[in-house]
């Protein structure tokens, strides 16, 4: 199917329908059963718009060619795939990480919204919305937006601005509008709840910049196809490097935009295993966690079909996680097509064992990295045993980094008693 | 009484429907009865059933409000068959509001079924479109349930057609490119919207409900000037949440409202 031309940072144009794409009515896999578009008449013709600019855009090389040109002037990419040493002498084969925490504003995010923001420019609108939840789509939206010129409003829950206020600042300071959200539970899927509202009413002339592989048809392959740039250049990374595929790869699954970007280049390599890890929370068995793959159940939430964590009468539930881009009661359709087809794994990993890997990367290999991300980390530490268990030391793991931990310091301080300096230390050796 | 019998009883009376909203179990279960039985007496001529859920992305502040504070005091699914029940029992026809995942997750053919033995007329589907709807049309199909599409300034021409085609009862025009809630002025999107609907629904002789934040006899009117049924849904959740400490005054004050927009559907200014 696809005719893949891949440029120098790695944005790809995929022409015709793949086996893992979604139809025309976005559903992914069988008809009815992931995906789709459940949403009021009144964004349809918007829905329809965006869907052929987009399809459009992907056509075009001159688009392709500038996404790619701002992605690597601008944001920096692409990023490197890095060994991890001493990781890999840890668990005893090779654990490779993708450096998304590397790009500008320190996520996979970037390259999504220099993408909606592109086609938003490209259909000749000059406002975006967006929503956010910890605040990282919120800043690379209002970045992508100062960077192209357009009028940018951000809609938050208003229990994470208050969680958050250095990410507000900050996207106040790019000249974005922050709104905080006090319906709900006011926290991330509120602020979708709020920003649809918003474009119901202003989307002759704006855009919604989607923060994930979710909600409804386009946004999943859309955001898909713009973030898919981190598994192109992996598996390229990697095959040049290594001169080999890994044998497994691993993402954090929150919507799941960074596990999506990082899983397409790999899914029609049947013998590499796939990996997504859900926020557990404070366990599966407890009520507070994310891991929607794991313990939801199939419903609507934001315009697709897909699992979502409801109670029996089909109200949302409020998700939990330590980190706050893991904090949805939903995923992508696409993962979740995934999970049922069997081309994924999805493992949950509690707050405990991210924490731990945040630390435990920090120390080994001096990257601290998002909370999100420390999820793969920790879970595709796990798999990494025991791949060196099966195939030995040459075993090879690709886990994405997905961003950076400069945003999680508040909750580090608190979790690890960090922040005060200590004078009893012993000079020359540990104490 | 069918929601076309009601349709065409105010035909035959030169005059509009007048279609009124309240979700369920607001205040309470029996609260949100008592109203819309007050609604029912002063002039209501079709019933919407509205069904709270977390996540009301097409809702106003006000609608929000309501469904969050039915949420709070532990509103079930069930609570909506038991409101349907009360209200159907009057003999005025009675359809759901409804967002998509709390039917889904009942079960389409099981709620379809609970809907019917409560006596109610059919659905309104704020989030699904007819071409995202074919377990739900069936199930209707299936029972001579209602089904009630919206359109939309935004839809085509194609797509009017269609959400027609499929829509039975009335198709449901939702006036204002916005979330509901009530307006100090008409849109000016209404016209043209209606006139593009009936196009389209006049060969399927189905009638067009508005809905556009009306509030007051005199808006009522001049909505009924060239619409089928005026649907109000706001107002009505506003009067009952300005009174939250006297049902009774809450209730009088429901009834004075309905009597006023039931007097602007006779008029048709």
């Amino acid at each position: 199917m696809t005719d893949l031309t891949t440029s120098p940072a790695g944005a790809v144009t995929t022409v015709e329908r793949g086996r893992f794409d979604a139809d025309e009515h976005g559903w992914f896999g069988e008809p009815g059963l992931f995906g789709g578009r459940f949403m009021p008449e009144a964004l349809v013709a918007a829905l329809d718009e965006l869907t052929e600019a987009w399809q459009d855009a992907m056509a075009d090389p001159t688009f392709v060619g500038e996404f790619d040109q701002v992605l690597r002037e601008y944001a920096g990419l692409p990023s490197p795939l890095f060994h991890a040493r001493r990781l890999s002498d840890m668990v005893g084969c090779r654990v490779l990480l993708k450096r998304e925490d590397l790009n500008h504003t320190g996520a996979h995010k970037i390259r999504n919204v220099i993408g909606q923001a592109l086609l938003t420019k490209r259909m000749g609108k000059k406002r975006v919305i967006a929503e956010t939840g910890a605040g990282q789509h919120g800043v690379a939206s209002a970045t992508a937006a100062a960077y192209f010129g357009l009028d940018c409003t951000v809609y938050m829950g208003a229990v994470d601005t208050r969680r958050q206020a250095l990410n507000v600042a900050r996207m106040q300071l790019l000249g974005a509008t922050v709104v905080p959200v006090e319906s709900g539970s006011a926290t991330l899927k509120d602020a979708i709840n709020e920003a649809l509202r918003d474009w119901v009413a202003s989307v002759d002339h704006t855009a919604y910049l989607f923060g994930t592989a979710a909600g409804p048809h386009p946004f999943p392959s859309m955001v898909r196809d713009f973030v898919r740039g981190t598994g192109d250049e992996a598996r390229a990374q990697c095959l040049e490097q290594y001169g080999v595929l890994p044998d497994a790869i691993g993402a954090c699954v929150g919507g799941g935009s960074n596990a999506i970007g990082l899983f397409t280049a790999f899914l029609d390599d049947a013998e590499v295993e796939v990996y997504g890890f859900e926020a557990a929370g404070e366990g599966v068995d407890t009520p507070r966690h994310a891991a929607t793959i794991h313990a939801g159940e199939s419903g609507v939430l934001h315009g697709a079909r897909t699992y979502v964590l409801q109670d029996q009468d089909g109200q949302t539930k409020e998700s939990h996680s330590i980190s706050a881009g893991l904090d949805y009661p939903g995923v992508g359709p696409q993962h979740a097509q995934l999970a049922h087809s069997g081309r994924a794994t999805y493992i949950p990993v509690t707050d405990t064992e991210a924490m731990e890997a945040f630390a435990l990367l920090a120390r080994t290999e001096g990257i601290i990295p998002a909370i999100e991300s420390a999820h793969a980390i920790a879970g595709g530490l796990r798999v990494a045993e025991r791949l060196a268990a099966e195939k030995g030391p040459d075993a090879t793991i690709l886990l994405n980094l997905s961003g950076r931990g400069d945003k999680d310091m508040g909750t580090a301080i608190e979790y690890f008693g960090l922040g005060e300096a200590h004078r009893d230390v012993t000079p020359g050796g540990t104490a | 009484m069918s929601v076309a019998e009601a349709f065409e009883k105010a035909r035959s009376e030169d005059r509009a429907v007048l279609v009124g909203y309240l979700p369920a179990g607001f205040p309470d279960v029996e609260g949100g009865i008592d109203a819309l039985l007050t609604m029912v007496e002063a002039g209501c001529d079709v019933i919407e059933v509205g069904v709270p859920y977390t996540d009301p992305v097409m809702d106003g502040p006000t609608i929000q409000a309501a469904a969050q504070q039915a949420l709070e005091s532990g509103f079930r699914i069930a609570d909506v068959f038991r409101t349907v029940e009360a209200v159907a029992a009057t003999g005025t026809p009675t359809v759901v509001m409804t967002y998509w995942n709390p039917v889904e997750r009942y079960g389409v053919d099981r709620f379809a079924q609970a809907l019917a033995d409560a006596g109610g007329a059919g659905l309104i589907t704020p989030d699904l479109t007819p071409d995202y709807a074919p377990e739900w049309s069936e199930a209707a199909d299936e029972r001579g349930l209602d089904k009630i599409f919206l359109v939309a300034p935004s839809s085509t021409d194609a797509r009017i057609e269609s959400t027609v085609a499929a829509s039975r009862g009335f198709v449901y025009a939702t006036a204002v490119m916005g979330v509901t809630g009530a307006r100090a002025s008409t849109s000016d999107l209404a016209g043209p919207l209606v006139a593009r609907t009936k196009r389209a629904a006049s060969a399927h002789q189905l009638p067009v409900g508005v809905g556009l934040g009306v509030s007051s006899g005199d808006q009522a009117a001049e909505v009924a000037s060239y619409a089928d049924a005026v649907i109000v849904g706001s107002a009505f959740v506003r009067t009952l949440l300005d009174h939250p400490d006297d049902r009774a005054a809450g209730l009088a004050a429901l009834r004075a409202l309905t009597e006023d927009l039931a007097a602007g559907v006779r008029r048709r200014a």
